[in-house]
């Protein structure tokens, strides 16, 4: 049942990430990509990670992905123009997508053992839960948790002084 | 095995049976508003179908189905088809962690009154409330109409900063009962009245219900759709049953929103000074089932009731108060949970005597943000014209 779900999901999250960088009209490629953070929120569900899935969905589908589309909605854009002239960037993407994929791909099956898996899933259901996560957290990882929040302060008084300058 | 197949049937038995009596209200409740502004207005509303125009429910199912049809000519076919489907799945779907009744022992079986009991409850509501939005979006952006667009961006911001307060709220909740499973909270709210979260987090429950009045989009936050601005809104181009579902969507998310406040902060299907029994049986499930739609019926019609009394807001005012007011309210209320419950650990102080001290502090800043919002701002109209002559 687990390995069927994981499939079914890993199939619908590829088919809906290829369709984010494949639409023309970038409302789709916003909707797919809503879609493909969904499949992501289920594999945390299975591999035991509740909260993270809860913020993945609350972040990224509930929050970005809505301004994204504002964003989108706001400028109108309509489908592109065909580029003009050619540059160099496609052939770029394409050489070094394709390099990645080839690398992972070796990995994958370039031997035994090489992929973490997971043995006992009640002790990953245990570690997702909030209440551990949180300790966690406040515990043994308190300095990068503490910098991360530094961080992401910065950026919001970043995007204050931004909207304020415009003003005048 | 057999005990995998009796998992399934329980299941599904109490999956199809909240479903059913979840739409079985709120269809009675489309019904019900036009009942209740009828009141409030002095007169009838509907009352020709049926004893007391109870029909008229059905009467509006078999109009919408059999009105025309109607797709605007360059929208975006897809989309403008998907978008009341979204919207009402969203809303929907939120009925899957409400506590609707205790459990019930039948037979050695454990029965749970509630689809499923997840140790992510109240994220889940905010994950899944927050995706309401998506429908209205693609319906306002799938209709090809300038209207529809505004009422879709209006709804998109509107969401998104009220979402906000709302978790800000919730966090402090959590905070309190120490669990983000909505059955825990409810358990934890069981015993004497003052044990209910109202008593303990009034500031939170003041800004979840107002957060709560704008995700579900209903008056005074109903900017998305202001007939008076846009014509119609996100759904001005919608006819027939697509229309339907985006009104019968709103109607479920606003009855499940009441269901969540009363899960949160009035005790959910608990009745005070009763403590859940040992085995509890049918009788017992039932009672607990009913309590718990009084409790959330009665905020339905808190819900009605503010329709028909307040009048929309400015949309500058909208968004000044999610972030001016609401958030740092939500902050402050944070703060103020946190140090009590710190203060109050440490001398090992009951937690009513929390209650009764965090109420005076939020009577003060409440009294502080009503009197601040109401001092007369400079964007305000100063004098209503020609009052003062007359």
């Amino acid at each position: 049942m687990q390995t069927f779900m994981f499939y079914l999901l890993a199939v619908v999250a590829v088919a809906s990430a290829i369709m984010v960088i494949t639409r023309r009209q970038p409302v789709y490629s916003v909707l797919y990509l809503v879609l493909t953070f969904f499949c992501v929120a289920a594999f945390y569900v299975m591999l035991g990670a509740q909260f993270l899935a809860a913020i993945q969905i609350i972040v990224y589908a509930g929050a970005i992905m809505v301004l994204f589309l504002f964003v989108v909605m706001m400028l109108n854009l309509r489908e592109p123009e065909e580029m003009e002239g050619r540059t160099v960037w496609p052939a770029f993407g394409a050489i070094v997508g394709v390099g990645l994929g080839l690398v992972l791909l070796a990995y994958l099956f370039g031997g035994e053992g090489r992929l973490p898996m997971v043995q006992d899933y009640t002790q990953s259901y245990a570690l997702g839960r909030p209440d551990s996560m949180g300790r966690s957290l406040f515990t043994e990882f308190v300095l990068p948790f503490e910098i991360a929040g530094v961080l992401l302060l910065a950026a919001v008084v970043g995007a204050v002084a931004l909207a304020k300058r415009d003003r005048g | 095995m057999p005990d995998i197949v009796a998992y399934l049937i329980e299941k599904n038995l109490v999956t199809v049976g909240i479903f059913g009596v979840v739409l079985g209200v709120v269809a009675l409740l489309t019904y019900g508003e036009r009942k209740v502004a009828g009141w409030m207005q002095d007169r009838n509303g509907p009352n020709r179908a049926g004893p007391f125009g109870i029909f008229q429910v059905v009467a509006d199912g078999v109009k919408f189905f059999a009105k025309e049809e109607f797709i605007p000519d360059r929208a975006n076919k897809w989309l403008f088809v998907m978008a009341p489907t979204f919207t009402f799945i969203a809303a929907g779907t939120i009925m899957a962690v409400i506590p609707f009744g205790d459990r019930i022992v039948v037979g050695g079986r454990e029965i749970l009154l509630q689809i499923a009991d997840v140790n992510i409850g109240v994220l889940y509501i905010l994950a899944i409330g927050s995706l309401s939005v998506y429908g209205i979006i693609a319906g306002g952006w799938a209709s090809n109409n300038k209207y529809s667009l505004m009422g879709g961006l209006r709804a998109s911001s509107q969401m998104i900063s009220y979402e906000i307060a709302m978790g800000l709220a919730i966090v402090a909740l959590i905070m309190d009962h120490g669990s983000f499973s909505l059955r825990a909270i409810v358990l934890d709210q069981a015993g004497p009245i003052w044990n209910w979260s109202v008593f303990t987090h009034p500031i939170g429950f003041l800004i979840f219900y107002v957060a709560a009045f704008a995700e579900a989009g209903r008056i005074p936050f109903d900017l998305p759709e202001a007939e008076n601005e846009l014509v119609g809104g996100y759904h001005t181009e919608y006819s027939s049953m697509k229309f339907g579902l985006f009104m019968f969507g709103e109607y479920t998310h606003f009855t499940l929103a009441s269901g969540i406040i009363a899960t949160l902060y009035f005790g959910g299907w608990t009745i005070p000074w009763v403590m859940p029994p040992e085995t509890p049986g049918i009788l017992w499930g039932l009672l607990s089932f009913v309590v718990f739609w009084i409790k959330a019926l009665f905020f339905v019609f808190v819900f009605m009731w503010v329709r028909w009394t307040l009048p929309r807001f400015r949309y500058d005012q909208l968004m000044g108060l999610g972030w001016k007011r609401m958030i740092p309210l939500g902050i402050f209320n944070i703060v103020l949970t946190g140090g009590l419950i710190l203060a109050f650990e440490a001398w090992g102080i009951a937690e009513f005597t929390i209650g009764i001290f965090i109420a005076a502090i939020v009577l003060t800043g409440l009294l502080i943000v009503i009197f601040d919002a109401l001092s007369p701002k400079e964007t305000r109209a100063t004098h209503v014209a020609g009052s003062e002559k007359v």
